[in-house]
């Protein structure tokens, strides 16, 4: 449905906009966030009857995003919450806001710019209509529940509809609209239950899984066994008496079936014969950390290059080192990714869990050979995605096939092909060095990374940086080999490979080097939850650890010693608070050497060095025969700015950090000579609701006169370095390779000093 | 082809499939139910559940030739976000989910195993979700809405 009549049938008369027209209104350089409008009527549309429809470019992944968008407009506009219809992501009627992703949707909307600013305009607009309605100066008027009534004598009023229903503002976004003082809040900021979430409960919540177009068809996807390899010959006959069958579909090494029925193209992708060439050989798992370090071809950037570290680290009395590594993991969708397409000769649909409609609307016109404006992409929900999974590649799937047979085609990958060839979340391999003086300074800290990148987000232009765009002939993104790195201009730490000690930062020391390689990575890889932020906070916030045992320091006051930041401190005093943490140099003293012993442990970050404060106590026991951890106390204290829903934030908090545990202490992508090894539920180890799980504690800070910043990536960037720590309260062994496996705790047990 | 006979939440239903077609298959595509989910296909993660003769059955593992003349009871039909079943109410109260899924295999597991077993312990009622997974590890808040749930079916 095209904008102009969708409006129609919202109940509004007269809308000019096309999904072209956007790119007239450039409120930011088009990006990450994309380019935004700046035009009052692209974001929303007001009804004669008084309802509100509004446009958003950033839709709810599950994390409670719609409902917190339905509370900034309700409040903001002053309608009640029921009044209000939110249009999440679509290319045909909202404003391109690039993709959902990188805890950017607080920031980008709640802030002064973009959604927030849309509702203020329209409320100070409005306004200003009912001043000339009622003559009455704009000062002196109230409004409420979408009436504005004269502040002296209610009767005097005018309903939002009557000023505007079904007419544009014709308005740009005033820069200069006030937004509400959290103050007078009384909808945004309170924990209003999830919108979404008695449709989910009760069976009737449509997910992109659940969408069913007329004359639908059924597609699998043939993908090669390693990566790397070609078709070499495709036995059509091996399927011909298979019933349902409508199609085998080639496109240089993408392979399809298309088939009446999801069993019949199940049974038909399983079953045709397809011969492929030898993929890449694969390196050794074991050895892979190594085999990183001593890539010749590698990317190298200093993000922070203090001249005189060498010379500290020379000269000082003790020197603290230690190298940490982190595996591949996966997004490892709950429900394997789907989508549907209907592309004809003239244009194409497709509905996707996609985070980014704009950017797959064109590369999939890219895939197809088509205009991106004759590419309409709607999001509809899928299972949880934590940033790139298959969601994107399986939009290319469905339309090729789409393309091939002329009908709608539906395609939900099987848990194989979800898992063999999405985009891992990085592995790491991470040295850190200090050097500390005689009080336990920290005067020098030198950070050196390794990380393995092969495609990405397919963004606008790059289908290749997906499996299905490169099967089908596109190339992911050139690895550009740069070494030496040049030197660093402006220090900005979104990635957060810059401890939050560093002066320039957060912290204190001025003696910093952090220098980081990218080598070509052997698996596809994309952001996952804290993409590099986590690894890098696992190493910055285990060494912190290390050098506050190595100089018998409190962690705690080891921490504060060397933080600047008043809003980093203030969140790891609260955690400490709360979880009345014991001050004390690690390892506990008194516990014993076998048995169960416990400990707790700290960890914090100021998230992408902009984007959210958070510090974590853990509480661990540690089976000392068996190796076994089990966490079970987690304290939690976040500063985002001003909380948009307390209870909405505590469910993303409570989810990162058993999503931090599930990382910390389980999961790992593993592979053999040639393929990846972790297919299915049995093979990838993640937190079934059976394991044991700690108590979980939040201290909300909220910060009402700060920027409101993300929240969704905090907690899971801490947690892995909280739990190592408490492992090393609890029993003076230091984890430093993750996931902390019993096998790997008892190695670092049997490796401790006696 | 074969024709299958089937009760689904109280109603006849005569569908047109391939033998051993899975009866997840049956439900979410020729009957365009909501509820039931694939996931995994491999009866590993819970969420193509649904209710068989009082017990939680995998739908996705499940060909439809053995279901028989069972009757098979899916999440929609235990109520609706307006009259929702105490067990979906414990779950919108303790805003038990993320994405939400997971819900449905969680929510059909977990009052199988309560229905048959009103005394269980907190413990047993986390070994009998022992293999149902939330990937937003939405665990916590997932079991405090079970154990709501289990204290109204408390004999």
């Amino acid at each position: 449905m095209k904008r102009r009549s969708f409006l129609k049938a919202t109940g509004v008369l007269i809308v000019g906009f096309s999904a072209s027209s956007v790119a007239e209104f450039t409120a930011q350089a088009p990006g990450f966030n994309g380019t935004g409008s700046n035009s009052l009527d692209s974001w929303l549309a007001i009804a004669a009857d008084g309802g509100v429809t509004f446009f958003t470019g950033k839709c709810e992944l599950g994390t409670g995003l719609y409902t917190a968008q339905v509370q900034l407009i309700a409040e903001e506009l002053c309608v009640p919450l029921n009044r209000v219809k939110l249009i999440q992501c679509d290319t045909a009627l909202t404003p391109d806001q690039g993709t959902t992703s990188g805890a950017q949707s607080h920031p980008t909307n709640f802030n002064q710019a973009n959604l927030a600013q849309a509702c203020a305009t329209a409320r100070e607009a409005l306004k200003q209509l009912a001043s000339t309605r009622l003559s009455v100066s704009a000062d002196r008027l109230d409004v409420k529940d979408g009436v504005v009534s004269v502040k002296s004598d209610a009767s005097q009023k005018v309903t939002y509809g009557d000023l505007i229903g079904g007419k544009k503002f014709n308005l740009a976004l005033d820069a200069n609209a006030k937004r509400k003082p959290a103050g007078e809040w009384t909808i945004l900021g309170k924990p209003i239950p999830r919108l979404d979430i008695p449709a989910m409960a009760t069976g009737q919540f449509e997910y992109v899984h659940n969408v069913r177009v007329p004359g639908m068809l059924h597609g699998q996807v043939v993908r090669p066994p390693s990566l790397g390899a070609s078709v070499m010959s495709i036995d059509e006959g091996s399927i011909r008496n298979l019933p349902g069958v409508v199609k085998v579909v080639v496109k240089k090494n993408f392979v399809g079936v298309v088939a009446e029925k999801p069993w019949q193209a199940i049974q038909a992708a399983t079953k045709l014969k397809v011969e492929w060439t030898a993929g890449t050989v694969l390196p050794n798992q074991a050895g892979f950390h190594d085999f990183m370090r001593n890539q010749k071809q590698t990317r190298d950037t200093l993000q922070v290059n203090a001249k005189d570290v060498d010379e500290k680290l020379s000269a000082a009395s003790k020197v603290v080192k230690a190298t940490y590594r982190y595996p591949y993991q996966m997004h490892g969708s709950f429900a394997s990714s789907c989508a549907v397409a209907d592309v004809q000769p003239g244009g194409a649909t497709i509905w996707s869990a996609t985070q980014a409609v704009f950017p797959l609307r064109s590369s999939a016109a890219m895939v197809l050979g088509l205009r991106a404006q004759d590419v309409h992409v709607i999001f509809k929900m899928g299972s949880g995605c934590y940033g790139c999974n298959s969601a994107d590649t399986v939009s290319y799937d469905a339309a090729i096939l789409s393309q091939a047979v002329g009908r709608p085609v539906r395609v939900q990958l099987s848990r194989k092909d979800e898992m063999i060839s999405e985009n891992y979340g990085y592995a790491f391999l991470l040295d850190e060095k200090a050097a500390v003086g005689a009080d336990g300074t920290i005067i020098a800290w030198e950070h050196e990374a390794w990380s393995p990148v092969y495609g990405n987000r397919p963004g606008a232009n790059q289908p290749g940086n997906v499996i299905t765009g490169m099967l089908a002939g596109f190339e992911p993104a050139a690895f550009a080999a740069r070494s030496p790195a040049p030197e660093p201009t402006a220090f900005a730490n979104n990635s957060n490979a810059t401890p939050s000690y560093y002066r320039g930062g957060t912290g204190t020391i001025s003696s910093v080097r952090v220098l980081t390689h990218n080598i070509r990575s052997p698996f596809f890889t994309g952001p996952l939850r804290s993409p590099e932020r986590l690894q890098n906070t696992f190493a910055h916030e285990s060494f912190m650890d290390e050098i506050a045992a190595a100089v018998a320091a409190d962690p705690v006051a080891h921490r504060l010693k060397h933080l600047a930041d008043a809003r980093l401190i203030n969140v790891v005093n609260a955690a400490a608070m709360a979880a009345n943490w014991d001050t004390r140099p690690s390892p506990k003293p008194g516990n014993r050497r076998s048995g169960t012993v416990s400990g707790r442990g700290v960890s914090c970050v100021l998230y992408e060095g902009d984007n959210g404060y958070c510090a974590m106590v853990a509480e661990v026991d540690v089976n000392q025969d068996t190796g076994a951890v089990i966490v079970r106390r987690l304290v939690i204290a976040e500063d985002c700015g001003p909380i948009s829903n307390p209870d909405g934030l505590r469910n993303q908090l409570e989810g990162g950090a058993l999503q931090g545990i599930s990382r910390a202490l389980l999961e790992e992508v593993t592979w053999d000579d040639s393929k990846v090894t972790s297919i299915d539920w049995r093979t990838y180890h993640p937190l079934f609701l059976g394991a044991d799980i700690p108590k979980i504690e939040t201290v909300l800070l909220n910060r009402t006169d700060a920027r409101a910043n993300g929240a969704g990536e905090t907690a899971v960037t801490v947690t892995p370095a909280a739990i190592a720590n408490a492992i090393f309260d609890a029993t003076g062994a230091r984890v430093r390779d993750v996931p902390f496996t019993p096998d790997r705790v008892k190695a670092a047990l049997a490796a401790r000093p006696l | 082809m074969s024709t299958f006979n089937l009760r689904v939440n109280g109603q006849n239903h005569t569908v047109d499939v391939d033998a051993g077609t899975p009866l997840l298959y049956l439900l979410s595509d020729d009957l365009a139910l909501r509820g039931p989910k694939f996931g995994c296909g491999l009866g590993q993660c819970g969420s193509c559940t649904v209710i068989v003769n009082g017990q939680a059955v995998r739908s996705c593992v499940t060909p439809i030739e053995t279901i028989g003349t069972s009757e098979v009871i899916t999440l929609e039909s235990l109520g609706t976000p307006e009259k929702p079943h105490p067990i979906q109410k414990a779950f919108i109260d303790e805003q038990a989910m993320q994405c939400g899924f997971c819900i449905n295999g969680v929510i059909m597991t977990a009052k199988a195993f309560l229905d048959r077993n009103p005394r269980a312990t907190e413990a047993q009622i986390q070994q009998a979700m022992a293999n149902v997974l939330c990937r937003c590890a939405a665990n916590s808040r997932i079991l405090n809405a079970i154990h709501k749930y289990a204290q109204t079916v408390k004999p």
